[in-house]
């Protein structure tokens, strides 16, 4: 319970701060400063946005479908916190004399619990656009729809070469299989040998996130806002948030199918044995969410017709070959 | 009784509940929803008995997937409520005694000729073997019922080629002459 409850306030400031960090480093890149009143480097200002989202007016307009319209939202937002559950943010430490796993649960389907939870969270942008009764709305959510559909293949099939080289469902024990080296000094993570796959699943991922370059469902020069235009307040608020939390769980997933865990290069230093693990796990996080916002910064949106081309044309086959090879070079 | 079991008693119920806010909705997307929750509900009850990989592949493909592309059909054609015909009035004088009749007859025949009433009341098989685990699924999938799984892949994929022939153009003759 107590985990539960540490785990989920990380996650929420994470989220938080992956939002200011965003609007300061696409800021940066675009050669303005980004958040800077609120606090020193603008920290506080992630604070200042949730006191004013929770106090304004919460508008819901009079022709919307009202109890999809509520329930939306938290469809989304409950979805994307709850995958979290699962992921295991280090190895074990000891207080007090207990082993306590830093893991909320360990299920030896943790990878399939996460997908089949990220596949529910379609309903949320889904029903948010039909509820909303707006034409802007509808063709968002039913972009995001289609689009999240689509890529999830790709996602799925991108992840099994992983999962035939390590033999588990379980993420512990797949990031427990990339302890060590190759060579003596290459680490040995699964990006290595499985660096189409990683490509693969880092463009199904953008794309089941809806972030640029394929945030088609929130388009705003075609869509004003897509599938949240109706909403305002804490409402809008549940599916930032949503969108964040997606975007940490992501990560996480990267990192440990990937990039290793919480193995890192320096782990000897005594006295912070205990924090390594979830040092490295939470740097490799945040190289990943910087990657997110670098992409944000420098490309620009495809078309719609570009990007169900590409996810069925290309990224399909490829993931689909990569998984063939795999399957024959750990059979051979 | 146990926690597994009060907890196997109440997801039987949402299925049920489930089911029948289904047929009781005037509007799709509510059934379609309803459905989402039986669907969700089975995959407690798969969990509970031991079998988690079914579990999760239930939630992964039937509500992460089908059920989007009813979803997403309803949202595309702007589907209404429904209308009340005399026709659904004879359905329901008929088809509640019909389906009542029905679930008693399966429930009769499952009981007495599959063997479950070898197991005791109160206890929920399969909690302690592994066989739920990917493992083992994959075991029987792939050598006791290669041909049966392997029989349904082919009949999938002339299901898709059919549908793809079906909502496929046909060959745009009358294109061709505004052409010419």
């Amino acid at each position: 319970m107590i985990k539960s409850a540490i785990v989920l306030g990380v996650l929420l400031t994470g989220v938080a701060y992956t939002v200011w960090l965003e609007r300061k480093v696409v800021g940066h890149m675009q050669n303005r400063w980004g958040p800077t009143r609120v606090g020193p480097f603008g920290l506080l200002q992630p604070a200042a946005d949730g006191i004013k989202f929770l106090f304004k007016e919460d508008l819901t307009p009079p022709h919307v479908y009202k109890p999809l319209f509520l329930a939306a939202p938290l469809i989304a937002v409950i979805f994307a916190l709850t995958s979290i559950a699962v992921i295991p943010f280090g190895n074990w430490i000891t207080i007090g004399g207990y082993d306590i796993p830093l893991q909320i649960t360990d299920v030896n389907i943790g990878l399939l619990m996460i997908l089949g939870i990220t596949s529910i969270g379609v309903y949320g942008v889904a029903l948010a656009g039909w509820s909303s009764n707006n034409k802007y709305s509808l063709l968002g959510g039913l972009r995001a729809s289609a689009q999240m559909v689509s890529y999830e293949i790709s996602l799925g099939l991108s992840l099994v070469g992983v999962l035939i080289m390590s033999g588990s469902f379980s993420l512990r024990a797949i990031v427990d299989a990339q302890g060590g080296h190759f060579w003596g000094f290459i680490p040995h993570w699964n990006i290595i040998p499985q660096f189409v796959g990683f490509f693969c699943y880092l463009m199904a991922a953008y794309a089941e996130t809806n972030r640029i370059p394929f945030d088609l469902p929130e388009a705003e020069t075609e869509l004003v806002a897509g599938y949240h235009t109706e909403y305002s307040a804490m409402k809008f608020a549940m599916f930032f948030m949503a969108e964040y939390a997606n975007m940490i769980t992501v990560a996480c997933l990267a990192t440990l199918l990937f990039l290793g865990g919480w193995h890192g290069p320096i782990t000897s230093i005594s006295f912070l044995q205990p924090i390594m693990p979830v040092f490295w796990f939470v740097a490799k996080i945040f190289a990943f969410l910087f990657l997110y916002i670098w992409v944000r910064g420098t490309l620009p949106r495809f078309r719609y017709d570009q990007l169900m081309a590409f996810g069925w044309k290309f990224l399909l086959p490829l993931a689909l070959v990569n998984l063939i090879g795999t399957a024959i070079a750990v059979a051979w | 009784m146990s926690i597994h079991l009060i907890l196997f008693l109440a997801f039987g119920a949402v299925a049920v509940a489930g089911a029948v806010n289904l047929l009781v909705q005037r509007h799709p997307i509510n059934s379609a929803l309803s459905l989402i929750a039986v669907m969700a509900a089975l995959a407690g009850e798969y969990l509970l008995l031991g079998a988690e990989f079914v579990a999760a592949v239930q939630v992964i493909v039937y509500a992460g997937a089908i059920m989007v592309l009813f979803v997403f059909v309803i949202m595309l054609l702007n589907a209404g409520v429904e209308e009340e015909t005399k026709g659904s009035r004879v359905a329901i004088l008929f088809g509640i005694p019909g389906m009542l009749l029905g679930s008693l007859l399966i429930a009769w025949v499952v009981l007495r000729h599959s063997g479950t009433a070898a197991v005791a009341v109160g206890v929920l098989p399969g909690q302690t073997s592994g066989w739920g685990d990917p493992g083992a699924v994959g075991e029987l999938l792939f050598h006791e019922f290669l041909l049966p799984f392997e029989i349904t892949s082919i009949l999938i994929l002339i299901a898709i080629m059919g549908a793809v022939v079906l909502a496929s153009k046909p060959p745009s003759t009358p294109a061709k002459r505004v052409n010419d």
